[in-house]
């Protein structure tokens, strides 16, 4: 087993984590929080896919990926922000509504054939680097690259920019940015369409490059959950999340890989021998998941780790100053 | 009604007026806030604006700082009528308001909150540079604060500087102050009246609005007055009108300065507090080890800015947060840490500070609310059920005995005023026949017939021999109240004062103002020592 080549994949794998994570980091630094990423995200793996096969041009396929994952999220934006309903049941609703939207048109595009993928290439000089230069820079998609400068962009976007500055605000104390002239509604709709987009960029990355093909709900196999989780574990955070989606992209080809050799470092392999070990470590970063959640949604442990104090509720204007 | 009080013809013929209200009215449901209103501002002067808890004075400002809209009336800046339908438009106006409740994000930096919702920088926010800019600012009216720091980690008085800061990089000439004066210590509010001079030095004009007299009379050049959304007096020099004429004019009858309040006799130690530490809500250490005691038959104060660890305070006594080291114990049984039933059963009563959620159910009625204590024991409690006739008639006593004014004792107490709510909260406790009652700020937010209430009740418990601690950010009302005070600063005693009711002496204010501030009283002392020998 060569590790080298378990992490290159690793990154790959990590890059779809990645957009789903910072686009709902997006969306909740806003102060929506947007349990549909794994919906949108199948919305996004399946018109990506089937907008490739029939065009012949799978960027365009990247491009009405993110269109209609960010158009999905609108349902999602007026319900809690123009509504203000409550955002986990919403959210969740968002899921069903995607996975049903996108299995039923899906119907038959995984045996429509092949489709001319994304590109793949090496980055000169860097692959040469030893070790890192493999992992990182050889034969990979160039969405993985396109992620790789996102994360600075998000960091540096989020913290010094004039449009980060209000984002945070809106976030942090919607009635501090409102008094101001900030319009905390339409800040907050832009973001969770921002958010939509990232996770259709992320769903279009499993179809178009990372695992090419449609298999329905299996596409995405729950990675949107995990996305929502490395929210939290990032602490709302572009650099953090960075670390935690390859982390647990590696992770995914970890487990996947090492239930295939006979021999793992000189003994038996027992992930081999006994396929039940394996489904045990596949569960992993779900129950990882569900445990960052639990902390998550505890009201305490969210002021401790630096969760936007206004995520999760609902902006009235004038509740204020009465 | 009599005819309001007005300036005399000297002043605003000749000063030119920045801002004039003509006839402002706002209705809120069921209430007239403001009952054509007429308000001046002189250029260059500070303007006291005087007033009950909802006399409407917070609400008319809200008009001219662009945050509510009036029913009728007009607004003349500059001698142009103008219509404002944001707080934007105010500003752009020259008109800033610094609310009571500060509006800044407490993650962000100073710089960052002050920039929020400008239009420069455009997109990159190129912090030090503008951290230089509001340092320069700051410097030009005294209001010194740290650019960089971030909002969560400065002090309530701090955190106003920056709100002022705020509206000065706006570029206000009129800046409406909301009850400043309420979270400061002296020392601050010192500090906050030379920074409005300095501002009134460089040509802007102040509305400083207030319900302490003392306060307008130390700092405002001109005064005008409401009551219950009329004004009593309008634009008077704060020179030429005594103390106790615009307390007549503020309240509508001549208020009693003076408690009755009869020399202590206490007893026997009732709550003693043991080194308590606790966390707060973000878990981060709140108490650091207070340690007090509440004899029988005396009033104890607990001063200090809020945010100190007064609530949580309060909550650990009550049984109502972790106590993680120390002990609280009450007539010698340990309190801290076990079920706020416990606490209950043996003599102990609580006036939270948020009386609408922790000290009543809003929409459960009067009589359901009176016997949430008692309900377990007879006559409230007949064979395991409810005798809601016994609970009726108790109801019905209360509201006789503590002047509940409410149709009957089945209306909701959501709809009663402050001051009801807190005799609804207040008939319940006392009726427990507590020996320990811990209250926390009973009487903020209530006008000034509501707080004598308050206050003689208070009185009235520690002449029948209860222990009393008294939690409270209203310095006045400790100092008239209280055997003796313990200042909190930062979850630490500072120290113990002992109050001479015959009279309330500057040194006394100074002390505490300075241990308020984080002085601990025995260096105080030994600084005074120094400076004596």
């Amino acid at each position: 087993m060569d590790f080298t080549i378990i992490l290159q994949a690793g990154i790959a794998s990590g890059t779809v984590l990645l957009f789903a994570t910072l686009g709902e980091l997006f969306a909740e630094r806003s102060g929506v929080m947007n349990l549909g990423v794994e919906g949108m995200m199948l919305i996004g793996a399946m018109s990506a896919f089937s907008t490739a096969i029939a065009t012949g041009n799978p960027w365009l396929g990247v491009l009405v990926a993110m269109f209609f994952a960010g158009l999905i999220s609108q349902i999602h934006a007026f319900i809690v922000i123009t509504l203000q309903a409550d955002q986990v049941v919403s959210g969740l609703s968002l899921t069903f509504v995607g996975t049903g939207i996108s299995l039923v048109l899906g119907e038959g595009l995984s045996k429509a054939g092949t489709v001319s993928l994304l590109p793949n290439f090496s980055i000169p000089l860097l692959a040469q680097i030893p070790i890192l230069g493999k992992i990182f820079f050889t034969d990979q998609s160039i969405l993985v690259y396109v992620g790789y400068l996102f994360v600075p962009l998000a960091w540096y976007y989020i913290n010094r920019t004039r449009p980060g500055l209000h984002l945070r605000a809106v976030g942090e104390y919607p009635s501090a940015a409102d008094a101001l002239g900030i319009n905390v509604f339409r800040m907050r709709y832009f973001y969770v369409f921002v958010g939509g987009m990232l996770a259709g960029l992320a769903g279009a990355t499993i179809s178009l490059a990372v695992s090419p093909g449609w298999f329905s709900e299996l596409t995405t196999g729950g990675q949107g959950w995990i996305a929502i989780g490395l929210v939290i574990f990032a602490q709302w955070d572009p650099i953090r999340a960075a670390i935690g989606a390859y982390a647990f992209g590696a992770l995914r080809r970890l487990i996947l890989d090492i239930q295939g050799p006979l021999l793992l470092l000189g003994f038996d392999n027992p992930f081999y021998y006994n396929p039940y070990l394996g489904f045990f470590l596949q569960m992993l970063p779900y129950l990882f998941t569900v445990f960052v959640l639990v902390i998550g949604s505890r009201e305490a442990m969210r002021k401790r780790i630096g969760a936007p104090a206004a995520l999760g509720n609902p902006y009235v204007r004038g509740e204020r100053g009465k | 009604m009599t005819d309001p009080i007005s300036s005399t013809a000297n002043s605003s013929s000749q000063v030119p007026l920045i801002v004039e209200m003509r006839g402002i009215v706002k209705r809120f449901p069921g209430v007239l806030a403001n009952d054509h209103v007429n308000f001046e501002l002189q250029r260059g002067e500070i303007h006291g604006l005087l007033g009950e808890n909802g006399a409407g004075k917070s609400t008319l400002m809200n008009v001219l700082a662009g945050l509510y809209h009036q029913e009728a009336g007009t607004i003349l800046v500059n001698g142009e009528p103008k219509v404002f339908s944001s707080p934007r438009d105010a500003i752009k106006s020259g008109i800033g308001m610094v609310h009571q409740h500060f509006m800044l994000v407490p993650s962000q930096t100073v710089t960052e909150n002050i920039l929020l919702g400008l239009d420069e920088p455009r997109f990159l926010l190129r912090l030090p540079e503008y951290d230089l800019k509001i340092a320069e600012l700051g410097e030009r009216f005294g209001l010194k604060v740290d650019p960089c720091a971030k909002i969560w980690q400065l002090s309530v008085g701090e955190q106003q500087r920056v709100e002022i800061l705020k509206m000065l990089y706006r570029g206000v000439d009129v800046l409406i102050m909301d009850e400043p004066t309420a979270v400061l210590a002296p020392q601050e509010i010192e500090g906050l009246f030379i920074t409005l001079r300095a501002m009134i030095a460089q040509g802007k004009s102040v509305i400083f609005i207030s319900h302490k007299l003392q306060e307008v009379s130390a700092i405002a050049d001109r005064v005008s007055v409401l009551r219950r959304g009329i004004v009593t007096a309008s634009g008077v020099s704060s020179k030429g009108v005594s103390r106790q004429e615009l307390a007549r004019l503020m309240v509508g009858r001549d208020v009693i300065f003076a408690l009755d309040k009869k020399p202590g006799k206490p007893a026997g130690v009732v709550l003693n507090a043991i080194d308590v530490h606790a966390e707060s809500d973000k878990g981060l250490p709140a108490l650091r080890g207070i340690s007090l005691n509440v004899r029988a038959g005396e009033i104890v104060g607990v001063a200090g800015v809020a945010g100190n660890g007064q609530s949580e305070l309060s909550q650990v006594i009550a049984g109502m947060r972790k106590c993680i080291k120390g002990q609280v114990l009450l007539n010698g049984d340990m309190v801290s840490n076990r079920t706020t039933l416990f606490g209950i059963q043996h003599g102990m009563a609580y006036i939270p500070e948020d009386r609408t959620h922790v000290g009543s159910a809003p929409n459960l009625s009067v009589t359901d609310n009176v016997i949430m204590k008692n309900y377990r024991k007879p006559p409230i409690s007949k064979n395991g059920l409810l005798d809601m006739k016994a609970a009726t008639k108790l109801a019905n006593e209360l509201k006789s005995a503590y002047d509940i004014i409410v149709p009957n004792v089945s209306t909701p107490v959501r709809l009663l005023s402050g001051g009801n709510l807190q005799r609804v909260i207040l008939a319940r406790e006392i009726s427990g026949l507590p020996t320990f009652m811990v209250a926390v700020q009973p009487t903020r937010g209530l006008d000034v017939g509501a707080i004598e209430g308050v206050h003689r009740l208070l009185l009235a418990q520690r002449e029948a021999g209860a222990a009393v601690l008294l939690i409270s950010e209203e310095l006045e009302e400790l100092l008239s109240l209280c055997d003796r005070i313990y200042v909190i600063y930062e979850g630490k005693i500072m120290g113990e004062v002992m109050v001479n009711s015959e009279k309330q002496d500057e040194a006394l204010i100074d002390t505490i103002g300075q241990m308020m501030t984080g002085t601990p009283l025995d260096q105080i002392q030994e600084e005074e020592i120094a400076a004596n020998g």
